[in-house]
């Protein structure tokens, strides 16, 4: 019999009970919130009498809604202040094992927050009202994101109703070159199996590009699965895992840690386990990507020129890239590096973390934001990441190069906030999305990695890293 | 939740692929605490010419005339037909809130994104995934032919078109016993909480450290 794969482990574990046609329930270890999914389901568990499973699986905050800068004037929009306020009564309600409210000096992005507290584990199931909890599998940990009925239904019954997915292994070998990041190593595997091309599939990233990750990068990578249509995107648990976790918060304690350490080295995939699709990739041929569509897998290399409809060949294809370029204000051929920018939003879940932050200042120290650029924008994704940020300086190299530094949350990334794109405007973005109107109405999205945002904020348009370190 | 039995429905075709829950209901209407609502902000920043806010009256904000919603010959459409990878992006409830509020009840495409195709079977919607010839056909069925209806049995799990050609779909037992009589899922999962519980105390046991 052939071995198991990290998914096959991490789903035997939490199946409660299996239906004749597969359909499974799901046991849920962690349950991630914040306040714009969550409260059509605590008000769905009032109308049923119900109260919360188990509460103490709960990790919330909120960080869609919340402004970046001017604190002091808290919430202005009436409207976001009511959804802040309405999780606050919520958790008051119903209770939670971690909350950071508003201002708390931990509050944060969801998906930045819980693995810096130590509230996402190895072998968990995690679940939140977001798609971006792939995130949470970098950890070995099997993260769905969920819709709200589902919240409701986590929160009644500590389970969620799931078939199991298929399989497949991204296998990076190799070395990522200098001035290369996980950010590029995600975009380029979107590029190479598109926006569906993990669809219905747990995604397992593997490879010895991936293990020399960080935790940060791994995260990123996972994030962005997602992007690729998958359900879960996992990587293996090792040392990296064991040596970030130690001494969080909410990480296991004492005996319960050497028992949790020794359990976490069993979840990787087993040298023989099968998957249902491999797909191999060289760590080598990865180079800084740049978005220059409408959708994430409309990606290319620094060194590429955007697309001409005129080579594309499936009709549908061919309109998708005629619209995305009428809506992104491109030419066909245009090198990417003449591609003049107007905004750059240094932020998000997929790229807030210190790591982030540290390689855009590398970028920015000594030199002054371009002239074209109207606003550069670095929101860390926590008050910790912040004040980490802060003890190195980096806040300083930023502010003197004429970015500006914020308070953490969602911010331009999906723009629910003050900070947003106007009409037109174009944006290097470090963020998840380049969708039509995502980071405001009208506005254009360049997604890139956070070295590659702080080069484009210095020049006023895109250019390779690598030709400025 | 709704009942989904059977439907004859007029087809509403949206030739783009990968359309986003950004795009389905944009994110300044993801600011209501309510359920309800959604529909006559779905697909709002292609839908009108000026820029939507939850609350406001749609009755007379100016129309984009050529999104086909907009079109007479759609109005009262309950079928969506789009092209692949449909709901991709945000795990937004609210994008088939919109979408039902709107009034489709079905929506064929050759592939759906993962967490909006489960929220769709949440809110009485059937997303129903047939090849990419098939919805080939009937987009171009559809656009020829004005008033063109199919009709969708989600006990025989068929399409069948005007003309009298049919194909079969997929659905898990589970999701058609709870779409076909309205059920939703917690109540029935309800029904297992003692092997909740029993699993509960198992899995403690192994991993105390995950309770703590
Ligand atoms: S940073 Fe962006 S993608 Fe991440 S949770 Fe916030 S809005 Fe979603």
């Amino acid at each position: 019999m052939a071995g198991k794969t990290l998914y096959d482990k991490l789903w035997e574990t939490h199946v409660v009970r299996e239906e004749s046609d597969g359909t499974c329930l799901l046991y849920i270890d962690r349950h991630l919130m914040h306040e714009v999914t969550s409260p059509q389901a605590f008000e769905g568990l009032r109308l049923a009498h119900r109260k919360a499973w188990r509460n103490t699986s709960i990790v919330a905050v909120p960080d869609h809604n919340t402004p970046t800068n001017h604190w002091d004037r808290d919430i202005e929009d009436p409207v976001s202040k009511a959804q802040v306020d309405t999780l606050d009564a919520n958790i008051k309600e119903f209770g939670a094992l971690v909350y950071f409210p508003f201002k708390h000096e931990n509050q944060g992005i969801i998906h930045v927050i819980a693995p810096e507290n130590g509230a996402t584990l190895p072998g968990m199931t995690v679940v939140c009202g977001d798609s971006h909890t792939a995130t949470h599998g970098a950890f070995a940990a099997l993260a769905h994101g969920i819709g709200t009925s589902e919240v409701e239904h986590v929160l009644a019954t500590q389970t969620l109703v799931q078939k199991k997915s298929k399989s497949m292994q991204i296998k990076i070998e190799g070395q990522l070159g200098a001035g290369v990041t996980a950010k590029d190593v995600a975009l380029a595997i979107i590029g190479k199996i598109g926006t569906a091309g993990g669809t219905g599939y747990c995604i397992e990233f593997a490879g010895s590009a991936i293990k020399g990750l960080s935790m940060e990068g791994r995260m990123t990578v996972c994030n962005l699965a997602i992007e690729a249509g998958a359900r879960a995107g996992i990587i293996a648990a090792d040392e990296t895992t064991v040596a970030y976790l130690k001494g969080r918060p909410h990480a296991p304690k004492g005996a319960d840690w050497d028992n949790a350490v020794e359990y976490w080295k069993t979840l990787h995939s087993d040298a023989d386990a099968q998957f249902d699709t491999v797909i191999e990739m060289k760590a080598e041929s990865i180079e800084p990507q740049v978005t220059w569509g409408t959708s994430p897998e409309q990606v290319l290399a620094v060194g590429g020129k955007v697309p001409n409809p005129a080579n594309e060949a499936d009709p549908v294809k061919r309109a998708g890239v005629e619209r995305a370029l009428q809506y992104m204000g491109l030419q066909a051929d245009m090198p990417i590096t003449d591609i003049q920018i107007d905004k750059v939003f240094i932020g998000s879940c997929t790229n807030s973390r210190i790591e982030d932050l540290r390689a855009a200042a590398v970028v920015a120290k000594g030199k002054k934001v371009a002239g074209n650029v109207k606003l550069a924008l670095v929101v860390p994704g926590s008050g910790i990441v912040k004040r980490q940020a802060e003890a190195e300086g980096l806040d300083k190299i930023f502010t003197e190069a004429g970015f500006e530094w914020r308070e953490p949350g969602c911010s331009m990334c999906l723009a629910m906030n003050a900070d947003r794109l106007s009409p037109g405007e174009r944006c290097a973005s470090t963020s998840n999305r380049n969708f039509e109107g995502r980071q405001g109405p009208g506005g254009r999205t360049h997604l890139v990695s956070p070295a590659m945002a702080a080069a484009a904020a210095i020049a006023g348009h895109f250019v390779d890293v690598r030709t400025q370190q | 939740m709704k009942a989904f039995t059977q439907l004859n429905g007029l087809v509403c075709p949206l030739d783009r692929a990968n359309v986003d829950t950004d795009a389905i209901i944009p994110k300044q209407f993801l600011k209501s605490i309510k359920r309800s609502g959604f529909g006559p902000y779905l697909f709002d920043e292609w839908r009108y010419t000026n820029y939507g806010e939850p609350g406001m009256d749609c009755t007379d904000r100016p129309l984009n005339k050529d999104f086909v919603l907009n079109q007479p010959r759609y109005q009262g459409a309950q079928v969506l037909l789009a092209r692949d990878n449909f709901g991709c992006g945000s795990s937004r409830e609210h994008a088939p809130w919109a979408i039902e509020d709107y009034g489709f009840r079905v929506i064929i495409a050759p592939s759906f994104a993962d967490i909006f195709f489960s929220n769709c079977y949440k809110n009485a919607v059937l997303p129903i995934v047939a090849s990419a010839e098939v919805v080939d056909r009937l987009f171009k069925e559809c656009e020829a032919t004005e008033g063109y209806k199919l009709d969708v049995n989600l006990a025989e799990q068929t399409v069948t078109t005007p003309t009298g050609f049919s194909f079969k779909f997929d659905i898990t037992e589970h999701r058609k016993h709870c779409m076909l009589n309205g059920l939703d899922d917690i109540g029935l999962t309800l029904a297992h909480a003692d092997e909740i519980k029993a699993f509960e105390e198992k899995h403690k046991a192994t991993q105390p450290w995950l309770f703590a």
